[in-house]
């Protein structure tokens, strides 16, 4: 199996908006988020030739499965796919080797065994190929459908939620080993999620999708930290999202302020911003900080916040913490339930808090209305 | 014991299964996944008979067939006989009167098929038809038993259109249901017994071997 790569451009106003550009090359695993609804799934069907968009092309190692252009549209069974449905659609009158057997069309019959027992084993299910799917446990039905998606000797591998059925522990331990068999199998892999959390451990590059439209494909440390713009940062789950204004820029000492309501911030230094150009901002919680009375520390002088504690919900080691800042904004944090109570922090208290300014990042207003 | 009226019967009733069973799967198949106009026309059509009086539909079947008809001339000028009151006659009829019987309990099969686990086949590289033989036909079965079964029994028990279309002639039309009528009007309600038992125990069997198996095979089934 040598590496392949694929490219797909897919564009629809109806009835799913789609609106995506993606490539994938050899095991790379390219995990596309999103909301339910966000048209996740009908990138893939549209991938594996289940579906066909108005207008798209995919091409995967040179071969053009779909191009709408051209008239070109390979049905599924001419596609070299492996794909991972949601609840894993086994077959449900065949055991766990005869599922994976089904594939292997054009392997001979004492081949087809020993080429299924092998992926069985390298699932880690040995022994229990006799089993019916109904007979095998949530993790290993899913495991039963990974090998006989790679059956067929795909040049790509599409994950349609593939762990949502199954419970916490099992993921983990589900995702760590799709993460070793990608180097193994050396595929683009195509995962689709709407756990952010998930994504962020097993993913080279995360697209963030919405409405059927990407909105930024990064590394997920990017995508997390630098999102392109404020959806991006609330579909990542950043609370702290505001609108400010470029103030100026100090090139001497590497910082760009900004105007936030009454309050002037210093933020990451970003000279490519026009003053006066509002942008939108984004603190993640950790970043923002504690004025302590009982141990008042160095990072206090920078940029700091008065505000009435709106909200105060301990959640055991950690408290999450509401700030009304200005009427009608809320700054969200948590701190260590400890320090909380050293400090006598309690709902309607006044609080202090510094946002930090390295952990201030600033993002261009969307050119276009999204809705 | 009219024991040539049982033959007819049986022979009827298989006769109609056998043609009836493949007809009823790709109609079921067609009607569970597809989408095209008149299709609630279609599967009233098909249940019509389900509520019809049989003797409505065998009025009809010998307007149609009979030897005043288009249908029932060309029959006669290339058979030599005439398709109503004669075997034929029947077996046409009775595979229209059983077409609900057939293609009802196969489409439930069919529409018990996620649509998930044959796309899975298809990305798996399986054919249309390798698909409909290796998924699609396994795990409607209990559906296609259900319907074969449902077939013979009521074909065993059918009276008014047979009745009607081929009236009471032995080792022709006089099938066991006619029998045991022919018999009580004869006052020979022994006879009338003997085969009513006949055709309790062989309908009570029938419905009975559909609830084992559509049972047994349902327990297989992870959705």
């Amino acid at each position: 199996m040598s590496g392949s790569h694929i490219y797909i451009e897919l564009k629809q106003t109806h009835p799913i908006p789609l609106d995506v550009s993606l490539d994938c090359g050899p095991a790379e695993i390219l995990v596309i988020v999103g909301p339910s609804g966000s048209g996740k799934t009908t990138i893939l069907r549209s991938v594996s030739g289940l579906y066909t968009p108005e207008t798209g092309y995919v091409c995967c190692n040179g071969a053009q499965w779909l191009d709408t252009g051209a008239k070109i549209n390979l049905p599924a069974q001419q596609r070299r796919i492996g794909m991972v449905f949601q609840h894993y659609a086994l077959f449900p009158h065949k055991t766990a080797l005869q599922n994976i057997m089904l594939p292997l069309t054009r392997v001979n019959g004492g081949q087809k065994q020993f080429i299924a027992e092998n992926l069985l084993n390298t699932m880690n299910m040995e022994g229990l190929g006799d089993r019916y799917p109904h007979q095998l446990s949530g993790g290993q039905q899913q495991r039963v459908a990974l090998a006989r998606a790679l059956a067929r000797d795909p040049e790509v591998l599409l994950l349609d939620e593939p762990f949502s059925a199954v419970d916490q522990q099992t993921r983990r331990k589900l995702t760590r080993e799709l993460v070793s068999l990608r180097r193994h199998f050396s595929l683009p892999v195509i995962h689709v999620t709407h756990d952010l959390n998930e994504a962020r451990r097993i993913a080279d590059k995360i697209c963030i999708i919405h409405h059927g439209k990407t909105l930024q494909i990064d590394s997920p440390d990017q995508v997390m930290n630098y999102p392109h713009d404020a959806d991006v940062a609330n579909l990542v789950g950043h609370y702290n999202i505001f609108t400010g204004a470029i103030l100026r820029h100090d090139h001497d000492t590497k910082e760009t302020h900004i105007k936030w309501n009454e309050h002037s911030l210093k933020t990451r230094y970003r000279p490519e911003l026009e003053p006066q150009t509002e942008i939108d901002w984004v603190i993640p919680s950790e970043n923002i900080i504690l004025h302590r009375h009982d141990k008042p520390s160095q990072g206090e002088r920078e940029n700091p916040v008065k505000g009435r504690i709106d909200e105060f919900i301990p959640l055991g080691e950690t408290t999450s913490i509401t700030i009304a800042v200005d009427p009608g904004h809320l700054v969200y944090m948590s701190v260590s339930t400890h320090v909380a109570r050293r400090n006598n922090l309690a709902e309607g208290g006044d609080i202090t808090v510094s946002l930090l300014a390295e952990g201030i990042h600033l993002m261009k207003k969307p050119t276009h209305k999204r809705d | 014991m009219d024991w040539q009226a049982l033959k007819v019967s049986l022979y009827l009733a298989g006769l109609t299964a056998v043609v009836l069973t493949p007809i009823g799967i790709l109609t079921a198949r067609k009607l569970a996944w597809s989408q095209f106009p008149g299709r609630n026309l279609v599967q009233a059509l098909i249940a019509l008979p389900l509520i019809l009086p049989p003797t409505v539909l065998g009025f009809y079947l010998l307007v149609i067939l009979g030897g005043h008809s288009i249908i029932g001339r060309l029959y006669e000028d290339m058979a030599g006989n005439s398709l109503v009151f004669s075997f034929e006659g029947i077996l046409v009829a009775s595979i229209l009167f059983n077409v609900p019987f057939a293609v009802q309990p196969i489409q439930r099969g069919f529409e018990s098929i996620p649509v998930n686990v044959r796309e899975a086949a298809w990305c798996s590289g399986l054919s249309t038809w390798q698909t409909f033989w290796k998924i699609e036909l396994p795990l409607a079965w209990p559906g296609v038993v259900s319907a074969a079964i449902l077939t013979v029994a009521h074909t065993l028990g059918e009276f008014g259109v047979v009745l009607m279309v081929g009236g009471n002639l032995t080792g022709e039309t006089r099938t066991i249901a006619i029998a045991i009528y022919d018999r009580v009007q004869a006052f020979d309600n022994a006879s009338a017994a003997t085969m009513s038992a006949v055709l309790l125990v062989v309908s009570f069997s029938a419905i009975t071997l559909i609830y084992f198996l559509t049972d047994r095979l349902g327990k297989q089934r992870v959705w």
